[in-house]
């Protein structure tokens, strides 16, 4: 594996010519080089820490057969867009960019390199040598909303938000409808601090819902602070992406844990045996790409109840998102029954009624 | 009324790594000495702690640590401005950024992990009274030791014989050179004392504040922290309004947030900035008062013998 930093190949001045020859090295055996390209550091014990853990666990399945590559910290902007290049023009054929922003910068680069392979996490935009695989989060918030509707006591639950695109708001939504089904009443504040990763302002956020009456957290950010802030006040919470028991053993409740392995493994598989081809992957609790932490900290029987709300969501009897559905403003989104389709789910931008306060 | 509590004691914890390296820059500068690195020593200053305190365990080590994180860089400033002459501009900011990547680089293994956590202090019987224990008596105790540092830097730089020398190096170091005064040298322990300062700053923030290590995460309070000296005008008392003020924007920018204020949260992150120096601008428009107590000599390079 070769660990580069997103400074080292972009930073003040830095130069960047020495790349090719580090990455240029002859290999005796000629693996299959694969890059990965990370938005915060593999250490995040968030997002960027799943896909890293998923990376070795290819590593460990095809052995000597792969060569990966990863780069860190790469900011969400131009800048990626050259690294991404650098990957490509150093002999890796498939290429994972982990995060949203990455998107437009990814399909510029496949355009100049047909040759090449490209995984494009969370984004909606294909092209042949670009498929996008993304894991059906807003399951795991319903199973979360579940738990806070039969352990909250003031029946407002508090959102720390990273920025209000779809997968957030689906994420504010699947909460609440979770919480609503056990405590009708039930409301949802929210606080966007502009970053997935942000420690300080995540804390104070956290600190800013609980002073306004939330008594249960969750987070849609990728550092551990708002379970730690909670845990300073007393307060349960949930973890993001992976299990963060050990920052908050008492406070924690689950955390929905994001397993990208079973697909790397497979799409690695594929370009070996020469197979690949352009798709586009949405996956839940049933396609093992989504799971969850254990139930801690909470009444045998709310623990129950979050475990068959997770195999109901995972066997399909469960679709989270059905009608009747009501906007904020108490227009009809969905009719009774009905249930929704995934180009309305991966749009979404509008709120539960419930919800308090608007999308910037 | 609890809500007004919480609100206070957030407050207080978001101003008080501001409060830290402000009260350390103000007297860098009083001696005429312009430090921009404050970012880049809060950063250091921040993993030095964090590191120490997973390591050993041993908080105290951790904020000492911390201490010398922020000397060790602020003396190599000394050196480079002080002795060697350099730009103190152009050295200050440079600072920042070596502190920046130095930060990123030795933390790299620290990211992810947690450390002992700076606790609240709790004095029987008065941390115990309603309302008033809870928000007087029930903080961590580098709260306290902020606000008694800044009011110790107060009197010792207005009513002491030694912070006389300091005005007075500041003010016009030529003159103090000819008294006899040792310019360079008092210029150095100003300026370690500002490193140490931002140092203990930083280390609030990754041991009490969020007591985590990320890159980055002083996340501009050191730039913060330098435009509040020069706002508050280089005036202790108000060093500490600015501080309350701007702890306070940025918590509510989020708190008004979560009431639901149908306004960008894009904006109410800029709303702290804008609003400080909104604020500070107001209370410092009195142009004679800033150039009173402007230490006339800032930025300026001293050579024995000019």
């Amino acid at each position: 594996m070769q660990r580069r930093s997103f400074g080292q190949m972009i930073g003040a001045g830095a130069a960047i010519s020495a790349l090719p020859s580090l990455a240029r090295q002859a290999q005796a055996a000629d693996p299959l080089k694969v890059g990965f390209i990370y938005l915060g550091p593999v250490g995040d014990f968030g997002w960027t820490y799943q896909h890293d853990g998923a990376r070795k666990e290819a590593v460990a399945k095809y052995g000597d057969a792969i060569k990966t590559t990863i780069v860190e910290n790469v900011p969400e902007g131009p800048d990626s867009e050259k690294v991404i290049a650098d990957l490509a023009n150093s002999g890796h054929k498939l290429i994972f960019t982990t995060s949203f922003g990455y998107m437009n910068y990814t399909l510029n680069v496949a355009k100049r390199f047909p040759g090449v392979f490209f995984e494009h996490a969370t984004g909606y935009k294909r092209a042949a040598n670009v498929s996008t695989y993304n894991i059906r989060f807003y399951q795991a918030r319903y199973v979360q909303g579940v738990i806070a509707g039969k352990l909250s006591k003031s029946g407002v639950a508090g959102y720390v938000g990273s920025i209000p695109v779809p997968e957030v708001v689906q994420g504010m939504n699947a909460f609440l409808l979770g919480m609503q089904s056990i405590n009708p009443k039930a409301t949802l504040k929210f606080i966007m601090v502009n970053s997935w990763y942000d420690p300080p302002k995540e804390a104070d956020a956290t600190k800013a819902l609980i002073d306004q009456g939330c008594d249960i957290i969750t987070q849609h950010t990728d550092s551990p602070a708002p379970l730690q802030a909670a845990a300073s006040r007393g307060i349960k919470g949930f973890g993001q992406s992976t299990d963060m028991a050990k920052f908050a053993d008492t406070t924690q409740l689950t955390a929905s844990v994001d397993l990208w392995g079973p697909y790397y493994i497979k799409r690695i598989g594929d370009v070996l045996a020469g197979t690949w081809k352009s798709t586009d992957t949405w996956g839940g609790f049933d396609s093992g790409l989504l799971g969850m932490s254990p139930f801690t900290n909470m009444p045998a029987d709310v623990a129950a109840l979050a475990a068959s709300t997770e195999a109901d969501i995972k066997s399909g009897k469960n679709k989270v998102f059905v009608g009747p559905l009501v906007d904020q403003a108490g227009a009809s989104k969905l009719a009774a029954g009905a249930v929704m389709d995934d180009g309305a789910l991966s749009g979404m931008q509008w709120l539960v009624q419930g919800i308090q306060g608007k999308l910037g | 009324m609890d809500i007004v509590i919480n609100l206070l004691v957030s407050v207080m914890a978001a101003s008080t790594p501001l409060l830290l390296a402000a009260t350390g820059e103000l007297v860098v500068e009083k001696v005429a000495v312009l430090n921009l690195g404050v970012e880049g020593m809060m950063l250091m200053g921040a993993i030095a702690g964090f590191a120490v305190a997973h390591e050993t365990g041993s908080l105290p080590l951790a904020l000492l640590a911390a201490i010398f994180a922020g000397m060790a860089l602020s003396l190599l400033f000394a050196f480079l401005t002080l002795t060697l002459q350099a730009n103190q501009t152009a050295t200050g900011l440079a600072l920042t950024i070596f502190g920046r990547g130095f930060s990123a680089l030795v933390g790299a293994g620290y990211v992810g992990i947690s450390a002992p956590t700076l606790p609240h202090i709790h004095i029987p019987v008065l941390s115990d009274i309603p309302v008033l224990g809870q928000i007087l008596f029930s903080y961590d105790p580098l709260i306290y030791l902020a606000l008694a540092l800044l009011a110790f830097v107060a009197w010792f730089l207005s009513k002491t014989h030694a912070g006389l020398i300091m005005r007075a190096i500041g003010d016009q170091h030529d003159a103090a050179h000819v008294l006899g005064y040792k310019v360079i040298r008092i210029r150095y322990l100003a300026v370690l004392f500002g490193g140490a300062m931002a140092g203990l700053a930083g280390a609030y923030m990754s041991l009490a504040y969020t007591p985590l290590w990320a890159q980055d995460m002083i996340a501009g309070r050191g730039w913060v922290a330098l435009a509040l000296v020069t706002f508050a005008a280089w005036r202790p008392f108000w060093l500490l309004i600015g501080a309350w003020l701007f702890g306070a924007m940025m918590y509510l920018s989020l708190y008004v947030q979560g009431l639901g204020v149908p306004v960008p949260s894009a904006f109410l992150s800029a709303v702290p900035y804008i609003g400080t120096v909104v604020v500070l601008v107001l209370i410092s428009r009195d142009s004679r008062r800033i150039r009173l107590h402007r230490p006339a000599m800032l930025g300026r390079a001293f050579q024995a013998g000019n």
